[in-house]
């Protein structure tokens, strides 16, 4: 008998797009929910029309994001601006346990389904809403999406070298944060559920959630009036501590020295060169004072070996030292592989890819990727005929009006 | 009291025994803002994590690190030295109440004290067990030595950060073992909801590289599908083949500070509204100069060439240079322009809109003589709002509670330990 999965039973209508939302709910359609996810064609979800795409076609079923994002769930199309898609909205909230949204705050109040509405009919829901700023507040209004978000909470100006504007790292850092939180906030209320029968109103801002990983730095200010900013790959106590470039193309090996055991190791590996007994370089404090100088000179010796290689004589050393991967390296890195990372799925229009496993394995109830991110629509006749009933004039009718767009 | 604020929080009975150092602190975290009681297990003499700066009033001292308060707030703390056969012995009697274990040692070596999860399960056949190690425990890696930054390198989020012409860089304050930190809450938490059903507790297995590579989720696919490596510097300018940059950065210098907002038009809707009105703005003081005139639907990322991309960034440099973060974001959401602030510490905390939902709280600490700001509730709960219930502790400051308390230890017990440095 084939064994329960954790959330099995647990229905969710997913009203969100982009990133936190969806992967959000995305932990619980993986571990066994029914998770319904509303789209509609007349406003494609940033994650459908922004690639990569197979073949570079682009089209909002060939983008490699959005079924990643969305594996394991039930995807219809429902366009808001039709009476009868408002009904059939509040269909999908009768059937649900949990209700998530990213929409702006007020969208969902003047679609007649905000959360003071909802709990009337269903006090016993869990309602989520998710965006950058939260609910209310002077800069509510404000639609961003997570890169955005990684300014205001103050990530750029802690990347890249303090003699340069602000540097990026490329995605939407603010995602990955507020994703976290808002799952356990809502796999926490879905079990206090259980016990009470009370549902509750959850608001996130995602800047709240990004702020929570630069804390420390938050209080510097509070408490010492400081303001920290950039600075390259230093780190208080550590010399070498930053990316050596390496043979080939584009080739960089981070390695960081703490301790005098790892500092020798280290020197060792290098071929015990004369620079390395030169009292410039010879301490901690003294590296930390010339440590231009000392990583010129790492790279004068990194830049004749493959990046692999440095990293390997390094860990045999004792040395923590790793490749700078891109891409490419992460989908051959074995350790990946042996963790059984990528998962190779088929997908209707862009055939077989591979998608990200959960970072976390659970002994007893391990997670499943059983389907990819639905293409557009997929659902509808399954969700709209088999689970609201609706009766084929009501579907046939809402079609040609164009309610299913 | 005690009773009623547990019913109002979400994890309000649940005790979690904290093993974990700065590798994993975020996990226990985010479950005692929620409302567990986790009890911090230190080493005597304090954890590692708390000679990390900054430090109150820039005092290096165990009892003044601002990093420890951050990620403690919340928690209470006991000291215990598990590679002690005594501590052992204490700890495993720690098991039997407990709901939750983390910890961040290197992979295997709670199993190799006798620790392990098929140990502690026999003892507490409930007990959700959460490891936090840089790539799991098993594997070809698996007892690589790593910081921080190695794991940022190894999981991916390295190479895609910084300016195209300097090295990769991580971020200064370092984030992966965060990224690890919260992740690890998450597999806690839906192995919990499965204890609930089921009374059954289990192990969670978290690789810190993995939790690293889920914040690169936009690159990955790229290589698969074609062949393409996504390079930092996107924030510099178009790319038009490998190496090959159009320079068209994103980042303004301001009157006090920097903002950032993309130049762009054509196809991209958005970049285009965001333009038109930028350039309507900038006329209203006579500053648009030949951007008055251009049509930014003619804008191709594709086609557009430095001699025509230079002399306007030039115009919208100028115009943004006199003028301040708060301002430009202001104006910005009053007439549709996607530029926002690049905020730094002191734009967070004197946030108007975090000062409108009371984000930042104040806690006491008696012995500083002091109140600090800390970060408030991840987000709001109508029903099992988040509070803040405890200062972060001091080393070892509930000892007496738990071993006393608790445990029934005696003070004659409780010398021996301290003397033989169990506790």
């Amino acid at each position: 008998m084939e064994k329960k999965r954790v959330f099995e039973g647990v229905k969710v209508v997913d009203f969100t797009q982009a990133a936190t939302g969806p992967l959000a709910t995305k932990y619980l359609a993986d571990n066994g929910a029914t998770v319904i996810h509303i789209e509609s064609r007349v406003r494609p979800d940033v994650a459908r029309v922004s690639g990569p795409f197979k073949d570079n076609v682009s089209d909002p079923d060939m983008s490699a994001w959005f079924p990643n994002w969305s594996t394991n769930k039930l995807g219809i199309t429902l366009n808001m601006s039709f009476p009868e898609a408002k009904e059939i909205l509040w269909k999908l909230i009768m059937w649900g346990d949990v209700l998530v949204e990213s929409f702006s705050p007020g969208v969902m109040g003047r679609w007649g389904v905000g959360y003071e509405g909802v709990r009337e009919k269903r006090p016993d829901i869990v309602y989520v809403s998710t965006c950058q700023m939260g609910q209310y507040g002077p800069w509510s209004q404000f639609r961003g999406y997570g890169t955005h978000g990684a300014f205001f909470a103050g990530f750029p100006e802690l990347i890249g070298w303090p003699d340069r504007l602000p540097s990026w790292f490329y995605v939407p850092h603010n995602d990955w944060v507020s994703v976290r939180t808002l799952a356990v906030a809502l796999i926490g209320a879905l079990a206090y559920r259980r016990k009470t029968g009370r549902g509750q109103h959850i608001d996130q801002a995602q800047m709240e959630a990004a702020s929570h990983l630069l804390a420390p730095v938050l209080m510097d200010y509070a408490v010492n009036c400081r303001i920290q900013t950039r600075d390259g790959n230093r780190l208080p106590g550590a010399a070498p501590h930053s990316a050596y470039p390496c043979r080939g193309h584009e080739r960089w090996v981070a390695i960081a020295v703490t301790t005098d055991e790892e500092w020798q190791a280290f020197c060792k590996v290098i071929g015990e060169p004369s620079w390395t007994k030169d009292p410039k370089f010879s301490t901690l404090l003294a590296r930390k004072e010339n440590e231009d100088d000392l990583n010129a000179l790492v790279g004068e010796w990194t830049i004749d070996f493959l990046a692999e290689e440095v990293m390997a004589k390094m860990q045999a050393a004792g040395v923590p030292a790793g490749v700078v991967q891109t891409n490419e390296d992460l989908f051959k890195d074995p350790q990946l592989r042996h963790r059984g990372h990528w998962v190779v799925m088929e997908h209707p229009r862009i055939g077989p890819y591979s998608f990200d496993a959960a970072a976390f394995k659970l002994s007893k109830t391990p997670m499943e990727l059983k389907t990819p991110g639905p293409v557009l629509g997929q659902h509808n006749d399954y969700v709209y005929r088999e689970i609201l009933g609706m009766c084929d004039e009501q579907i046939e009718d809402c079609l040609v009006k164009g309610v299913f767009e | 009291m005690d009773e009623q604020w547990e019913r109002d929080s979400l994890l309000g009975g649940y005790r979690v025994l904290d093993l974990a150092d700065q590798k994993g602190l975020l996990c226990g975290k985010i479950l005692a803002d929620f409302g567990a009681d986790v009890v911090k297990v230190e080493r005597p003499g304090g954890d590692p994590a708390r000679r990390l700066g900054p430090f109150y009033k820039d005092i290096p001292h165990p009892e003044k690190s601002l990093f420890w308060f951050a990620y403690n707030l919340n928690k209470r703390s006991i000291t215990l030295d598990i590679e002690t056969i005594d501590g052992r012995e204490i700890f495993k009697r720690l098991v039997k109440t407990a709901d939750f274990v983390i910890e961040s040692f290197p992979a295997g070596h709670m199993q190799e004290l006798g620790l392990g999860y098929p140990e502690l399960e026999k003892i507490n056949p409930g007990l959700v067990m959460v490891s936090i190690s840089p790539f799991g425990q098993t594997g070809p890696y698996s007892q690589y030595k790593v910081n921080d930054m190695i794991l940022w390198a190894l999981g991916g989020m390295m190479f895609i950060s910084g300016d195209s012409d300097r090295p990769p860089v991580q971020v200064t304050f370092p984030q992966a073992y965060l990224h690890a930190g919260s992740e690890s809450a998450v597999g806690a938490m839906i192995a919990h909801y499965y204890r609930e059903l089921t009374g059954e507790g289990q192990y969670v297995d978290v690789s810190a590289q993995e939790c690293v590579l889920w914040g690169t989720w936009q690159i990955q696919n790229s290589w698969e599908m074609n062949q393409i490596i996504r390079e930092r510097g996107s924030h510099q300018g178009l790319r038009r083949g490998t190496g090959v940059y159009i320079s068209n950065p994103s980042v303004w210098a301001c009157k006090d500070g920097y903002v950032y907002g993309g130049m762009g038009g054509g196809a991209l809707a958005a970049a285009r509204v965001s333009a038109e009105n930028l350039t309507k703005w900038m006329a209203e003081t006579g500053e648009a100069g030949e951007l008055a005139d251009y049509d930014w639907s003619q804008w191709s990322s594709l086609t557009i060439t430095q001699e025509e991309i230079t002399p306007k960034h030039r115009l919208v440099e100028a115009f943004l240079a006199k003028r301040t973060k708060r301002e430009i974001f202001e104006e910005g959401l009053k007439r549709r322009i996607a530029f926002n602030p690049i905020c730094n510490a002191k734009d967070v905390v004197e946030s108007p809109q975090f000062a409108a939902r009371g984000f930042f709280v104040e806690v006491e600490h008696p012995e500083l003589g002091a109140t600090l700001t800390y970060c408030g509730p991840w987000l709001k709960l109508s029903e099992t709002p988040l509070t803040v219930r405890r200062r972060p502790p001091l080393i070892g400051e509930h000892n007496e509670e738990i071993y006393k308390e608790e445990l029934g230890l005696t003070d004659q017990q409780l010398v021996n330990l301290k003397r033989a440095s169990v506790i």
